[in-house]
């Protein structure tokens, strides 16, 4: 009977018997779960991350104005009858120096903004529209002055500071990113107990065969090398095959975040292939999760390896 | 290269330690001596091999192997010390999974020899074993005769300081227990210290030798 020579060395690699021991099926299936819901949890907190922070930078200082009745002419400054109260309010913003840009959102804007309400085919015109603008502050901008001298010049205009929401939300946005970074603790001190479970239960099937090689001197490291070998490889093929199961979803949820995450308008088209989409650092954490599930698999194998033959002589 | 000074030994610790199996075992063997170590059935003659083979520490006194104090020697230093120990178990512990030649190679790949040399020494082991044909069994498929030669085999190939074999004859008929015989007669000529276990007074009277007897987990008869 010739000896085929893969068959003969895969024989020589496993020494202790754990192909058997230790099936490629529990583990892998195991670790892939868990690497899977370590991938949700890792896109959770980033993109609770990525979000706050948008939100910051784009809202923090913006504020919106409404000018009530913004075609009436201006009552109270008899030298500029001309004036609507619209374009006093713009000419206030303009000549304040902690405007750092305003805009005057158009009529077409609104009733797009309007549509979901009220429907296409209303008529938008005929409602008494307020002027709504859009206001940028610069930073530490006294937002009551401001907000005061608009309303002098033409009264009953308010203007809305997202401050408050922009609060609101980023408290949301850590407490999800806190919620997403616990869940990831929980599945990795779950995936490492598997692991262990495994393990132990490797120990005890091939007691004997442990036994004789440790009597015919074989070192606690060669032992647990042959374990955290064959453990790595299981984790690392079962974070392989989570973080595969993880690309849809996460590319379907990358989608439903997508306008929330850039700046873009729908006119600007589907962001499918935007870079800006590739660039999330999911897609760049993702690869990396099979060779950290590889990580725990060999560190808990060989601690629970060299615990456990520490009862040896 | 072996002494022991009023060494007893009990299995299991605390409250489930049993009766004390050996007691006051006091003797020594020289470098490249032999011993036949005899005694009834269930006297601690395998009991006393596996204390020798550093499978079991002792509960009291001193036990010296290879030149080593093992009740103060560190657990890493032991290794080094079973790879110059070869062990022929009374009940074989070969591997099941692994052929007869990856059993007998088992103790170099252990000592890390290169698998040019391991593939030579193994081969010609199990030339002497008249096995060379079964290489590629498993223990399941050979006789009981020839799993004891794969295991005697298997404790030889490294060219261990000190041979300890318990019942080494135990399936072996005549011819094969004289070759045995033979060869570790040789082996001890080699400078190999060797000590054979037997419950079998025939074997002891064909082959004469210096000889401890146990009865009841003590010595009674050192020379
Ligand atoms: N692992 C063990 N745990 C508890 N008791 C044991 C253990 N191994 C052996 N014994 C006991 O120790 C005593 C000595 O056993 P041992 O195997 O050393 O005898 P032996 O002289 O080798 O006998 P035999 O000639 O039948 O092989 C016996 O009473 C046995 O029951
Ligand atoms: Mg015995």
């Amino acid at each position: 009977m010739p000896r085929r020579d893969d068959d003969k060395r895969s024989r020589r690699d496993d020494e202790l018997g754990l192909r058997r021991a230790l099936g490629d099926r529990m583990l892998p299936l195991l670790v892939a779960a868990m690497t899977f819901l370590a991938a949700l949890a890792l896109a959770g907190a980033l993109a609770a991350a990525a979000l706050s922070a948008h939100w910051q930078d784009g809202a923090a200082s913006a504020v919106t104005v409404q000018v009530p009745d913004p075609d009436q002419p201006v009552q109270t400054q008899a030298d500029r009858p001309e004036e609507t109260r619209l374009d006093a309010v713009l000419r206030v913003l303009r000549s304040n120096k902690d405007v750092s840009a305003s805009r005057s959102l158009s009529q077409a804007d609104l009733s797009l903004m309007l549509r979901p309400w009220l429907g296409a085919t209303a008529e938008v015109a005929a409602l008494k529209l307020p002027a709504v603008i859009e206001v940028h502050l610069a930073a530490n901008a006294d937002e009551a002055a401001i907000a005061a001298a608009l309303a002098g010049v033409a009264p009953g205009t308010s203007a809305e500071s997202h401050g408050v929401w922009v609060g609101r939300l980023s408290v949301l946005a850590l407490s999800l990113q806190a919620c997403a970074w616990l869940a990831l603790v929980v599945v990795v001190v779950v995936a490492a107990l598997v692991v262990m479970v495994a393990t132990r239960a490797g120990l005890a099937s091939r007691r004997d065969a442990i036994e004789i090689v440790h009597g015919l001197g074989a070192t606690d490291g060669t032992i647990a090398g042959h374990f955290a070998r064959r453990i790595t490889r299981l984790t690392a093929l079962g974070g392989f095959l989570g973080a595969l199961a993880a690309v849809p979803v996460l590319f379907a949820l990358t989608e439903l975040a997508a306008p929330f995450m850039t700046r873009a308008t729908p006119l600007q088209g589907p962001g499918f292939l935007n870079a800006a989409w590739l660039a999330q650092p999911i897609w760049v954490l993702l690869p990396l999760l099979p060779a950290v599930a590889g990580t725990i698999g060999f560190l808990t194998a060989q601690a629970t390896v060299r615990r456990w033959l520490r009862a040896l002589p | 290269m072996i002494r022991l000074e009023n060494v007893g030994l009990r299995y299991g610790a605390g409250t489930k330690a049993g009766p004390e199996i050996l007691r006051d075992i006091s003797f020594s063997v020289a470098p490249g001596g032999f011993r036949w170590l005899q005694g009834p059935s269930g006297a601690g003659k395998s009991s006393l091999m596996r204390l020798l083979q550093l499978a079991l520490r002792p509960k009291r006194g001193t036990l010296v192997v290879l030149g080593t104090d093992i009740g103060t020697a560190e657990r890493r230093a032991l290794p080094a010390l079973r790879q110059r120990i070869g062990m022929v178990f009374q009940d074989f512990r070969l591997l099941g999974h692994l052929s007869a030649f990856d059993n007998v190679a088992l103790p170099l790949r252990i000592a890390g020899r290169p698998e040019g040399q391991i593939r030579a020494d193994v081969g010609e082991m199990l030339r002497w074993v008249e096995l060379t044909e079964k290489a590629d069994r498993r223990p399941a498929q050979l006789s009981g005769g020839e799993q004891q030669r794969v295991a005697i085999a298997r404790a030889v190939v490294g060219r261990p300081s000190l041979l300890l074999a318990d019942e080494p004859t135990g399936n072996l008929d005549d011819a094969q227990a004289l070759r045995l015989m033979r060869l570790l007669g040789e082996l001890n000529r080699l400078g190999t210290t060797v000590v054979v276990a037997t419950h079998n007074d025939a074997l002891v009277a064909r082959h004469p030798g210096p000889s401890l007897r146990l009865e009841a987990g003590l010595l009674v008869d050192d020379g």
